[in-house]
């Protein structure tokens, strides 16, 4: 009896398909996520743009809130952890949180290296923009991407960008003959190993989620539409007029992505979606995206 | 060719469907509950068990799916498929689809980080078989009829009873197709049952 391999962090990912995966910040909101039917909840301390708004150094949230959150459902629980902060990584493995994801969203800790999410028995979740940071953390043990998009900004643009850069560069190596490779890797910046696995199997071998950005049913249709395995909606339901009936129009979105009546009738009335954010408008400091490499 | 739908709400599908193709037979996803009429057999496949049960409701699957299981077309539900299939959940006062003479309990070997693979010898369909298990549930008590097809540490996790075929782990996460192609047999041997 194995615990903690690949294909059990990777499986994890793969029972999530096809969902939508929560920012809670506490049991209530856990269970009006689990209500609506979502596939897992992000515990955090405060949204991306809560984050956004408050400034200053963010970090893994109090021990507490995963406790809480984890005592209130029964889907599964992930948390953040900083860019290459080991410890915080740990103490969330240690309370038996599902997940990790290792997030841009936090203020890093590490400027030149992610963790090694290999000697973790917990399955980790990362960001990537393109396919060089998506092979450079599967390279690393992620068992589950996702785009960075740009949190906690309510502009689905980044993440638009980041899958397609990601599926059409899938698609590049796909169609490449193998001799080919070793170049890409090195342009890429990417392990040759899994582009040698995506070319053989034809696609990335964990999913990608879509994430950064999903403010409305629409951005989660579209996302699926453009290839994503699911998606994590962050500040989009808590931040906007009514949560539980936002999240569950979500989820049937999600689920429906291609029943444009069914999402024409679910976005009606759901009232005002979070106010959103011109990317162009962020000073380069303020944009998570580019934290991590 | 038999024809075998995947319920295509959330989860594992794409795995299912391509074990299926592989094992030799027709696969379906199922998104409509009005696809359950044309098929000959139906795999719940893994995933979140609450969500899936939250959109069987939303998109009035249930009386299909009840029905799919008293006209005796087999269904096999795998980890959260094995939930919804069962007649009785530990904890719950309400079962889902309730076919399934077991009861079954959630979770049960504890978070993802207790999540694990071992190889089984599944009775009559494969020894030495590498199951994946996460999160998984298991089945505390099985009715009379209740063939006992595995354990895992003195827990049963995968059984049959007559049309219905449930299991704890994830068959479609490894290339071993022996437990799906037991499966295609049980569909076979039914639809010809029902052709005579």
């Amino acid at each position: 009896m194995k615990t903690g391999t690949d294909r059990v962090k990777r499986g994890m990912a793969e029972m999530q398909k096809g969902g939508v995966i929560m920012d809670v910040v506490n049991a209530e909101q856990a269970k009006i996520a689990e209500d609506a039917g979502a596939v897992a909840v992000m515990a955090l301390e405060r949204v991306p743009s809560d984050i956004r708004a408050a400034g200053g150094v963010a970090r893994m949230a109090d021990p507490r809130i995963m406790d809480e959150v984890m005592n209130a459902v029964t889907i599964p629980v992930m948390a953040k952890a900083r860019i290459g902060h080991i410890v915080e990584a740990r103490i969330l493995e240690a309370m038996g949180v599902d997940y990790i994801d290792e997030s841009e969203v936090l203020t890093p800790a590490d400027e030149e290296y992610h963790l090694n999410k290999r000697e973790f028995t917990v399955p980790f979740v990362c960001g990537c923009r393109d396919l060089g940071e998506a092979a450079r953390r599967i390279g690393e043990g992620a068992s589950m991407l996702r785009t960075k998009g740009e949190p906690g900004t309510g502009n689905i643009v980044e993440a638009v960008r980041h899958m397609r850069k990601v599926n059409a560069q899938v698609r590049k190596i796909v169609g490449m003959d193998e001799a080919e490779l070793m170049t890409e890797a090195k342009l890429l910046g990417a392990p040759f190993e899994i582009l040698l696995e995506i070319k053989k199997n034809g696609r990335l071998p964990v999913v990608n989620f879509a994430a950064g950005g999903v403010a409305t049913p629409a951005d989660a249709a579209l996302m699926m539409e453009l290839g994503a395995d699911g998606v994590f909606v962050g500040s989009g339901i808590f931040k906007s007029d009514n949560p539980a009936k936002f999240a569950k129009a979500i989820v049937e979105a999600t689920t429906h992505f291609q029943d444009y009546e069914l999402i024409a009738h679910l976005s009606k009335d759901l009232g005002a979606a979070m106010k959103g954010i011109e990317i162009s408008s962020l000073a380069p400091e303020a944009r998570m995206q580019d934290r991590g490499w | 060719m038999v024809k075998i739908g995947v319920l295509g709400l959330q989860g594992a599908v794409r795995e299912h469907i391509r074990a299926i193709e592989e094992s030799g037979a027709e696969a379906v996803t199922v998104k409509q509950p009005g696809q359950l009429a044309e098929l000959d057999g139906l795999i719940i496949p893994g995933g979140e068990s609450t969500t899936i049960r939250k959109l069987i409701d939303k998109y009035s699957f249930m009386d299909g799916l009840k029905e799919f299981a008293r006209e005796g077309k087999p269904m096999f539900g795998t980890c959260a498929g094995l939930i919804l299939l069962a007649k009785r959940v530990a904890g719950y006062e309400e079962p889902h689809i309730g076919a399934m003479d077991v009861t079954v309990e959630r979770n049960s070997f504890g978070r993802q980080r207790e999540s694990f693979e071992a190889d089984l010898d599944i009775n009559g369909v494969a020894e030495g078989f590498t199951a994946i298990f996460i999160r998984a549930p298991h089945i505390v008590e099985a009715g009379e009829n209740v063939e006992i097809l595995a354990k895992h540490n003195g827990r049963i996790v995968a059984a049959r009873e007559g049309q219905f075929l449930g299991c704890s782990f994830h068959p479609e996460l490894t290339p071993d197709h022996r437990l799906t192609t037991y499966f295609i047999e049980m569909v076979k041997e039914a639809r010809e049952k029902n052709l005579v």
